[in-house]
This record gives structure tokens, C-alpha cells and sequence, in this order.
């Protein structure tokens, strides 16, 4: 059991490290984009940061009740 | 003073001062996920400034400002002014006889001023070897990721007249 939610643990981290690279990339491209005047891309790049920010909440909170279960 | 002194091996300034760095300094799974998370929401911040600056952008107004006389400059030359603002240099080049562009000078990179090369006809920016079409601004070679705003000119009686920038970023 403590094995297995170190594992879950472990992959919660790893899944939330690759969706925190590809949020740093989508506000630099946004703010690429925003600066050269394209200001429609504004909408969607919050829309999906704040979907890929919930993913991390989402996993955060399952670290934290795996952890507790496990303690 | 050892009548008060714990028995223990340890010596006496490590009872005094139990601080253990190896447990100072470590982060457990749930700290890191933590401080993962926070970026994270650090990120989506960013994005929803860049969301209220795109909101409250309001379209500027260019003055309408007389830049040179048509004779002023020589065919191949140059002339340096400020638009829209006097600390928004831009440069004016005649490139044949009936025909005369303007861009800002701040290169779309890091802002070095750009020069006009005359013998390969293109706008250069020596910082970081940055190079840009005469003909419309756009990037030819180099790190800058978007062309030169340019200054839109009118003739008007014996002058070129700027009017407005175009393709300024925000």
C-alpha cells in the first residue's frame, strides 16, 4: 500500500512537472504574440492556462490525500 | 558545569544547538508539489495580466508630424527622427528617387537601434546581427522574432509627413 501510493505520488509529480513546461511555454508564446499586437490570443492563452492550472490543482490535492491515507 | 549536561555522546554545543541541516534542508514530495503547483498558478497569473492588458488596451492616436523636406534627403540616404514621441526614434531612408520608407528604429528584439546598410540595401541590427527587409520591415535574417513597426508617410506640399505607426506592438 505504501509502495503503491509513493508510485501514485511519484507520477502526480512527473504529470504536473510537464503540464507546468507547457503552461511557461504557452504564456511565453502568448506574451510573444500579445507584444508583436496580436491581442485576440489573449482569451484563448488564459482560457487554457487556467484548464492546465486546475490539472495541477487537481493532482496536487490527490498528493495530499494519498499522503494523508498513507500517514 | 558536566553535573547538568545530558548523558550523551554528542558534544555539548549539539545539545545547545540541536539545528541538523540535512533536516533543513529537506523537501518532501508534498512541499515540492506544492511549490509546483504555486508556479503553476504563477504562470495562469501571467496569462490573465496579459488577458486585462488586451482588455484595456486602448487603440493610441498618432500626431500627425512633418519628418523631412522631400529634397532633404539624397537618394540612398538617411535621416534620423522621433515619432510618435520624442524617445521613439525612428529612421527614414530614400530608396529611389520617388520613394521613401520609415521604421522605427528600436529593434524588435532587445531594442538596439537599427542602421541602414547601403551596400546590401537592408536594415541592420549590430547588437546581435539582426537584419531586416527595406522594403517592409519584415525580419530577414537573426533573433528578432517580429518586423520593425512602420511609420506610414504622406507627402504633403514639399514635405513627408508621418501619420501613423504601423504594426507597433503593444
Amino acid at each position: 500500500m505504501k509502495k503503491g501510493g509513493l508510485t501514485a505520488i511519484d507520477g502526480a509529480m512527473v504529470l504536473i512537472v510537464l503540464l507546468l513546461i507547457v503552461q511557461i511555454w504557452l504564456l511565453s508564446a502568448t506574451l510573444e504574440s500579445f507584444l508583436a499586437g496580436h491581442r485576440e490570443v489573449a482569451v484563448p492563452g488564459a482560457i487554457v492556462s487556467g484548464i492546465l492550472f486546475a490539472a495541477c490543482l487537481a493532482l496536487y490535492l490527490f498528493v495530499v490525500r494519498i499522503d494523508s491515507e498513507m500517514r | 558545569m558536566k553535573w547538568f549536561r545530558k548523558p550523551s555522546s554528542a558534544p555539548l554545543w549539539q545539545d545547545e544547538f540541536p539545528v541538523f541541516t540535512a533536516e533543513e534542508r529537506y523537501v518532501s514530495r508534498r512541499q515540492f508539489t506544492k511549490f509546483l503547483t504555486l508556479t503553476s498558478l504563477a504562470m495562469f497569473a501571467g496569462n490573465l495580466w496579459i488577458l486585462m492588458r488586451s482588455i484595456l488596451h486602448r487603440a493610441p492616436s498618432y500626431p500627425r508630424q512633418a519628418v523631412a523636406a522631400l529634397d532633404e534627403v539624397a537618394v540612398g540616404g538617411l535621416k534620423i527622427f522621433a515619432y510618435p514621441t520624442v524617445n521613439d526614434p525612428c529612421i527614414l531612408v530614400r530608396t529611389a528617387d520617388d520613394s521613401y520608407v520609415a521604421y522605427s528604429q528600436k529593434c524588435t528584439h532587445l531594442s538596439c537601434a537599427v542602421y541602414y546598410e547601403t551596400e546590401t540595401k537592408r536594415l541592420a541590427c549590430p547588437c546581435h546581427q539582426g537584419y531586416f527587409s527595406i522594403a517592409d520591415g519584415s525580419v530577414l535574417q537573426g533573433p528578432p522574432q517580429r518586423p520593425l513597426p512602420r511609420v506610414a508617410l504622406e507627402k504633403r506640399g514639399g514635405e513627408l509627413v508621418a501619420v501613423r505607426l504601423e504594426g507597433e506592438g503593444v
